[in-house]
């Protein structure tokens, strides 16, 4: 049975991997993820888990200590935000590439410069093209279950690749909500044992992990690697699944509110669906038939289950809490739109930067995306795709 | 010299997940010959099997027995034709020719 107890985003991220109770965690801190790393350590020091806390001296050595304890054979996670995601850049690539299931909680921040610690996607969309997979939580409980859950994707046989669990920093990491924290040994059952495939201490049957691979092979490894990502989509609506049989919170690719019969919708990441779901409630009240497509899983990216849902929509609004500098558009409304296009669906489309580095967003700011989609239903497609909402003129 | 892991023609679906090569050491497998525009080629004469050369290579491409590489050539399917070994050669006597191999082998 759970017990619902008061907890901060990032103490609940700290709880979980207590309960997980990784072989490595190689981990350096920043804001506002410190507090996991600081809070697992203090863990750690009190013997409630078995992990060998490695304290590296940065970012770039936390991944790469990360995955050689992955290959080496090991449960391994990891903490961090922003920067230090920024930093781990080169090794997130080989981590993937390698097929080492290493499960990474960002807290998500803006990337500098400027300097700044608050919520914004640009850390996370910045790795979107590292193989990871990528699973946006709403709340400190989704931060939670998240956490199970991607131990579990990522150990698939069928899987084996590395997940980033993604959180809105301050938001979701230092706002207390009421946590429905499972039993230990129900979710340790639940996770189950690691069986590493391949691990390099298994010295009896050596083999080479990370060669030298040129012309001749490299792009045969990258075309089998793109081929992994159907099988972890279909991994992570599983053990979505399989967390709601146990514990009775389900998960899947996505959470759709009000789309059934939708014509404006608003799809968003993290903490701004909540804002969005209430708006929705408001506006169907009102006869307004609004919706929202809350994205949980980003990569791999669900196009043909996306266009299934919005492909009744009169009017769609993506809201990027990042932009992608020199893009037409940013990442969130570029896949979506590709996704559309390429089968067949052509709806008037609004792609909205909003939010970065912990600017504000609320429900009047998308009241107001709802009315811009009502006008583009009737105009159609905008001649500037792209609106910046929350900023200054 | 153990089987190679991959046909040469291997398709992508007979890749190992992850890019490995399932067995240990097989570097040597490996023909790096065409990387080279020039190739050592040691007047065994001159040679007083000092041993500079095959202490000096990076690539581990100068053959040695019995403390003795007189007569013994270099290594033409691993060395890079750096020339680090022409260089550290105190009697001058290994030259750098042009072509990755020897003509004959051309
Ligand atoms: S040219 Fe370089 S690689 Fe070749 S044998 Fe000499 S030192 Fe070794
Ligand atoms: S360095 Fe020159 S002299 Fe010495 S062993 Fe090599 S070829 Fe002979």
């Amino acid at each position: 049975m759970g017990v619902r107890q008061p907890l901060e985003g990032n103490n609940a991220v700290a709880e979980a991997m207590r309960q997980i109770n990784p072989d490595v965690v190689a981990a350096y801190p920043i804001t506002p993820s410190t507090e996991i790393v600081q809070t697992f350590a203090k863990f750690v020091a009190d013997g409630l888990v078995d992990t060998n806390f490695v304290a590296v001296e940065s970012e770039h050595s936390a991944m790469s200590a990360c995955t050689a304890a992955a290959a080496a054979g090991g449960r391994v996670m990891n903490v961090t935000s922003a920067n230090g995601l920024a930093l781990m850049w080169e090794i997130l690539y080989i981590t993937a590439s390698l097929r080492q299931p290493v499960v990474l909680t960002v807290v998500n921040r803006a990337l500098s410069g400027n300097i700044n610690i608050h919520c914004d996607h640009s850390d996370a969309m910045g790795a979107r093209d590292a193989g990871w997979l990528q699973l946006f939580g709403e709340d400190a409980q989704e931060a939670y279950d998240n956490l199970f859950q991607a131990v579990a994707i990522a150990e698939r046989e069928d899987v084996r690749l590395p997940v980033m669990s993604c959180l809105d920093g301050f938001l979701v990491s230092h706002s207390y909500e009421l946590v429905e924290v499972e039993d230990d040994d129900a979710l340790r059952d639940w996770v189950g044992p690691y069986k590493p495939r391949m691990p390099l201490l298994d010295i009896n049957n050596p083999y080479t992990m990370g060669p030298l691979d040129l012309w001749d092979y490299y792009i045969e490894h990258k075309r089998s690697q793109w081929d992994a990502y159907p099988d972890a989509k279909q991994a992570v609506i599983e053990e979505g699944q399989r967390f709601g049989e146990t514990f009775g919170r389900s998960y899947g690719l996505m959470e759709c509110v009000e789309l059934d019969d939708a014509e404006l919708v608003v799809m968003a990441m993290g903490s701004t669906a909540g804002t969005c779901k209430d708006v929705v409630a408001d506006l169907r009240e009102q006869g307004v038939k609004a919706g929202l497509l809350k994205l949980r899983c980003f990569r791999p990216f669900p196009a043909p289950e996306i266009v299934e849902v919005l492909k009744g929509a009169k009017a769609l609004a993506v809201l990027d809490r990042a932009a992608s500098f020199g893009a037409a558009t940013a990442p969130l409304f570029s896949e979506t739109v590709s996704a559309l296009y390429s089968h067949g669906v052509h709806a008037p489309a609004l792609n909205i930067i909003y939010g970065l580095g912990g600017r504000e967003i609320r429900p009047e700011d998308i009241v107001g995306v709802f009315d811009d989609l009502k006008a583009i239903a009737k105009s159609g497609q905008p001649s500037d795709p792209v609106k910046w909402i929350g900023v200054r003129e | 010299m153990s089987d190679r892991v991959y046909a040469k023609d291997a398709g992508w679906k007979d890749m190992v997940a992850g890019g490995y090569i399932p067995q240990a050491g097989n570097a040597e497998e490996y023909s790096v010959a065409g990387w080279r525009i020039v190739h050592p080629v040691r007047d065994d004469d001159a040679c007083i099997d000092c041993l500079f050369c095959w202490v000096y290579c990076p690539d581990n491409a100068v053959y040695v027995e019995n403390e003795s590489v007189i007569g013994l050539g270099f290594d033409l399917e691993h060395c890079k034709g750096c020339g680090i070994c022409a260089a550290v050669c105190p009697k001058d006597c290994i030259k750098m020719e042009e072509g990755s191999m020897p003509a004959e082998d051309e």
